[in-house]
């Protein structure tokens, strides 16, 4: 047979002969990914202006849309408070909008259960717009009305940068069911 | 995609509970978070050992990718300038005419000055840093303005001390960890600086607008007296700040005053210094006043 075709007896994620995939793997790296986009502040951009989008948040619903059911529904609670310990915004707020973002997405799903990237891309972009929205209005600075226009370069940057990360997800996801657990 | 089969309780009792409990789970999650908002939006700084902590860990990294900032800074304003160089070149020379003959100028200032001052025997404070740091990151993804200093509570930097770059000010330290700080930068929205005009006396508050520049705005309203390129210093007011760090250039005028760009961008700097407050005893007294005494009005 392996004369004939040398992957005939493997899938995507490698042989499926004496090969399993890691639990740690399959597991971790969703987990890992979201926490990783949520350092983002670390990253050497000092910025005078609010101008990159939340890498963290948008993570998570790539993860939420892509994988519906691998993030348990509370998983918004500690992802949310590891962002608040760098996002800067007043603690807490985060892990309200994570957990309720987490909720949002599931509503929207019993709603719309066949979907496609459009509509994916479309619930990111709402849930992104109201993100951004409310934790400019929680962020515990006093923000007249005339300075909320200032979020929309970064909500403008973040839509468009959602299928980009949407794929990024997508490659991690095949690393996270890669066969590389040895059987025997 | 239809939702997995996981997903669909059906009539299994079970499943059922199961998907209860999440979903359970999930509110108290959003409640638990906004009972943490609520406290946090009350008592700013009820957390801040929790995010020092944090900050402690992530900081070593942070400090490596700075390192490399200033140098790409550099270069790609290197490629930039080639295509400005004739025009710029032309400005320059205009610049540097006229920079030479406001240098005699000052030098001669400068002399009598220090002519005055020892005639009325004052001493120059010594301004000494009080730590020399790197700034790390910021929070660009959020409304607030808040930076990551390389240096902490290790290397005696406190709450509310001055940072200043060669080029201005940049802000006040927030929150100290042992080995990095958070920095209120002047365009948070949350900063108000006492400022005057470099050449006169016209004193404003320079407050951040959390889009990069910052609004002045006059103490004592009447017709605007401001022109387009006025510099304004800090004023010393308030005891933090020494007076002459530079910290705005006026852009744009409106009714009530300016709007500012900062002359410190905090993107372009590399090392800022940390300084002890001006006044420690002044700025005591004033963070003491609510308790102790009426506020003067």
């Amino acid at each position: 047979m392996e004369s004939l075709n040398p992957r005939a007896r493997s899938d995507r994620y490698g042989s499926r002969i004496n090969r399993a995939q890691s639990p740690l793997l399959a597991i971790g790296v969703p987990w890992l990914s979201i926490l990783l986009g949520s350092l983002t502040p670390w990253l050497p951009i000092v910025a005078s202006a609010p101008v990159l989008p939340p890498i963290g948040f948008l993570m998570l619903l790539a993860w939420r849309l892509l994988r519906p059911g691998l993030l348990p529904l509370w998983a918004g609670l500690p992802l949310g408070m590891f962002d608040d310990l760098f996002s800067g915004q007043p603690f807490g707020s985060a892990t309200l909008l994570f957990a309720l973002a987490l909720i949002a997405t599931e509503l929207i799903e019993l709603r719309f259960p066949w979907r496609t990237f459009l509509l994916d891309w479309l619930t990111a972009a709402a849930l992104t717009a109201g993100y951004l929205l409310v934790a400019a209005l929680v962020s515990g600075a006093a923000l007249a009305r005339f300075q909320l226009p200032v979020i929309v370069p970064q909500l403008v940057l973040s839509v468009m940068l959602f299928p980009l990360i949407a794929r990024m997800v997508a490659q991690l996801d095949r690393l996270r069911l890669m066969r590389v657990r040895r059987l025997g | 995609m239809a939702l997995p089969v996981g997903r669909r309780s059906g009539n299994n009792r079970k499943a059922q509970f199961g998907l209860f409990a999440g979903y359970l789970a999930a509110i108290l999650g959003a409640l638990f978070g906004a009972a943490l908002l609520i406290v946090s939006l009350v008592r700013p700084d009820a957390f801040a050992g929790l995010r020092a902590m944090a900050g402690d860990v992530v900081a070593p990294a942070g400090e490596a990718g700075a390192a490399g900032r200033s140098g790409s800074w550099s270069f790609l304003e290197a490629i930039a300038g080639y295509y400005r160089a004739g025009s710029r070149n032309a400005v320059l020379e205009r610049e540097v005419e006229v920079a030479r003959v406001e240098r005699a100028r000052m030098q001669a200032l400068e002399q009598e000055n220090r002519r005055l001052r020892a005639i009325l025997r004052l001493r120059d404070s010594e301004d000494r840093p009080v730590a020399v740091g790197r700034l790390i990151g910021s929070t660009a993804s959020s409304t607030r303005r808040i930076a990551y200093l390389s240096v902490g509570a290790r290397d005696g930097v406190r709450p509310s001390m001055p940072v200043s770059s060669p080029l201005g000010l940049v802000g006040r330290v927030l929150e100290v960890g042992a080995g990095s700080s958070r920095v209120l930068l002047l365009t948070d929205a949350e900063s108000m600086i006492p400022v005057r005009r470099a050449t006169d006396d016209v004193v404003a508050f320079a407050e951040g607008r959390s889009d990069g520049s910052l609004r002045l705005r006059l103490v004592s309203l009447g017709i605007n007296p401001l022109k387009k390129g006025d510099v304004f210093v800090t004023s010393g007011a308030g005891g933090i700040f020494r007076p002459g760090i530079a910290v705005a250039v006026v852009s744009e005028l409106t009714r009530d005053g300016a709007i500012g760009h900062l002359l410190s961008n905090p993107a372009a700097t590399d090392y800022v210094t940390v300084e002890a407050p001006w006044q420690p005893e002044a700025v005591a007294m004033l963070q003491q006043a609510p308790q102790s005494a009426p506020p003067a009005r």
